[in-house]
């Protein structure tokens, strides 16, 4: 590999240098930027995990084996194959193209990747039903979606809040970055600060940043303790 | 004698009392989401949205037919984009171990001092991107593959770190027991009793995690920190969509492989 060791020793200097600027975080003169981010970074967080469970359902019930005939279920596995092989980065460079910049496409690229993560988690936990209280609900001659909603759903129930709980964490976290490339949120504020060198402001956004992960993994722990 | 039927309770799954509490939580819950989605909307501009359709069309035109003789460039940032995630992930299980072994409940020195400290060290590193930890080192390392190698690392500590420390707290007491009642040191025991029991994991843990890098990988170059990315981001800048096209391609089939192989080596192992 080429490294320029020479380059990477210059690193101390330029580190103290580059660490100075961070400190200390001013949280104050860019506030404004910074609070108006993290709401984006929340409404997109919030509101592409509910659009991307939604979608995530029927996908994830075409994509069980147990549930769904093989072109269904072949077809589903795609989907999920295509959404999870790229990126979020990736994913958000596109959208940004064909929606524009801001938080639209954030919350298309975070509904996308969720779809992906979700429904694969889900599919197969279906999968892994008890299958005689399935056989119990047919034998009883319920319909198809009686079946489903009698013998599939509250087997998968627990998993299924305990998954969207932590997806929202995850999307939380990854609302950080693809703003970098363009799709709102506190990535794009903190983009502008490292670009405009404002270094003691991007330090006070990285801290918001690592506390409000931080708590949020931890109330999300609680939250799946609980169900599971 | 006609009413009886009517005179027998119904059972119902719920009271009524938590059927009002479901609904009042669905309610809240709807509404928190169109309130979210009425927020976006006031920041989006539509007609930029409206007009995808034509972009797409327009981005599928420029990107077919791929710029395939490209390909034959991409040999080199495709191996340092490899050489990333695999030192990356090598560097992190190195450093992930000794700190896994301080944030386990039943390992650590000291339960006082030394395994909040791990676990800090653990949330902090779990907690910032690899996409930003990359724009940091960029700035402090210079541009290129180490600063790729340290992002991924740093990311990785924290990712190792907690998986491994849950699987040693997970352990079988008994065979930890065993080893202490022969009069093993406490570096004996640890070798004897504890490592055994959790090379499984570790072997998993470093497997999925070194699947996962190769995807985080392709991407650093976006920010200047080398492999596959770096000519992704020159692509797009100069809008020369045949290549990206070929780019992404070859990043499709990286990942599908390695997440191949990584789901072979893992089924190998349980």
């Amino acid at each position: 590999m080429d490294i320029d060791w020479l380059r990477v020793a210059d690193g101390g200097p330029r580190a103290a240098r580059f660490f100075s600027g961070f400190f200390p975080p001013d949280f104050i003169s860019r506030w404004d930027a910074i609070f108006a981010g993290l709401l984006e970074s929340l409404w997109m967080t919030v509101a592409a995990t509910a659009l991307g469970v939604l979608i995530s359902i029927p996908v994830a019930v075409g994509g069980a084996r147990n549930v769904a005939p093989a072109p269904v279920y072949y077809f589903c596995r795609a989907i999920m194959a295509v959404s999870r092989t790229f990126h979020e980065v990736l994913i958000a460079i596109f959208f940004v193209k064909l929606f524009g910049f801001g938080p639209f496409a954030g919350l298309i690229t975070l509904t996308f990747a969720t779809l992906g993560f979700y429904a694969k988690l889900l599919a197969e936990d279906i999968e892994a039903i008890d299958p005689a209280q399935a056989e119990a609900i047919q034998a009883t001659g319920a319909g198809w979606l009686q079946w489903l909603d009698y013998a599939i759903r509250p087997q998968v129930r627990p998993r299924a809040i305990g998954l969207a709980v932590y997806r929202l964490d995850i999307n939380f976290r990854e609302s950080a970055v693809i703003g970098i490339v363009g799709a709102g949120g506190i990535g794009a504020t903190l983009n502008t600060a490292f670009d405009r060198y404002e270094f003691d402001t991007a330090a006070a956004i990285l801290l918001v940043i690592i506390l409000i992960v931080m708590a949020a993994e931890y109330v999300s722990g609680l939250i799946r303790q609980r169900v599971q | 004698m006609a009413d009886t039927h009517q005179t027998i309770p119904q059972w119902k799954l719920r009271t009524r009392k938590q059927d009002l509490v479901v609904w009042a939580s669905w309610l809240a819950g709807v509404m928190a989401v169109i309130l979210c989605l009425s927020l976006i909307s006031e920041k989006t501009i539509w007609v930029f949205v409206l007009s995808a359709p034509q972009e797409a069309a327009d981005l599928g035109s420029r990107m077919v037919p791929p710029d395939w003789p490209y390909i034959l460039q991409l040999g080199r940032p495709l191996w340092d984009t490899l050489n990333i995630a695999t030192i990356g992930t090598a560097a992190a299980l190195l450093i992930s171990v000794p700190v896994a072994f301080c944030a386990a409940r039943n390992t650590t020195p000291s339960r006082a001092v030394v395994r909040p400290i791990a676990l800090f060290i653990i949330a902090a590193s779990r907690s910032i991107n690899s996409l930003i930890w990359a724009l940091l080192l960029v700035v402090i390392v210079g541009p290129g593959v180490f600063a790729g190698v340290l992002a991924i690392a740093f990311r990785s500590i924290g990712f190792c770190g907690k998986l491994l420390y849950e699987a040693i707290e997970e352990i079988d007491v008994e065979p930890v027991e065993a080893v202490q009642s022969t009069g093993a040191s406490g570096a004996q025991v640890l070798t004897y009793g504890v490592v055994p029991q959790v090379m499984p994991a570790f072997a998993g843990i470093s497997v999925f995690r070194w699947d996962i890098n190769i995807r985080e990988s392709t991407i650093l170059g976006l920010v200047g920190a080398g492999g596959i990315g770096l000519q992704l981001n020159a692509s797009i800048n100069n809008l020369d969509w045949s290549r990206v096209a070929v780019i992404l391609l070859v990043i499709l089939a990286t990942v599908i492989v390695s997440e191949w192989l990584s789901a072979k080596i893992r089924a190998a192992l349980t």
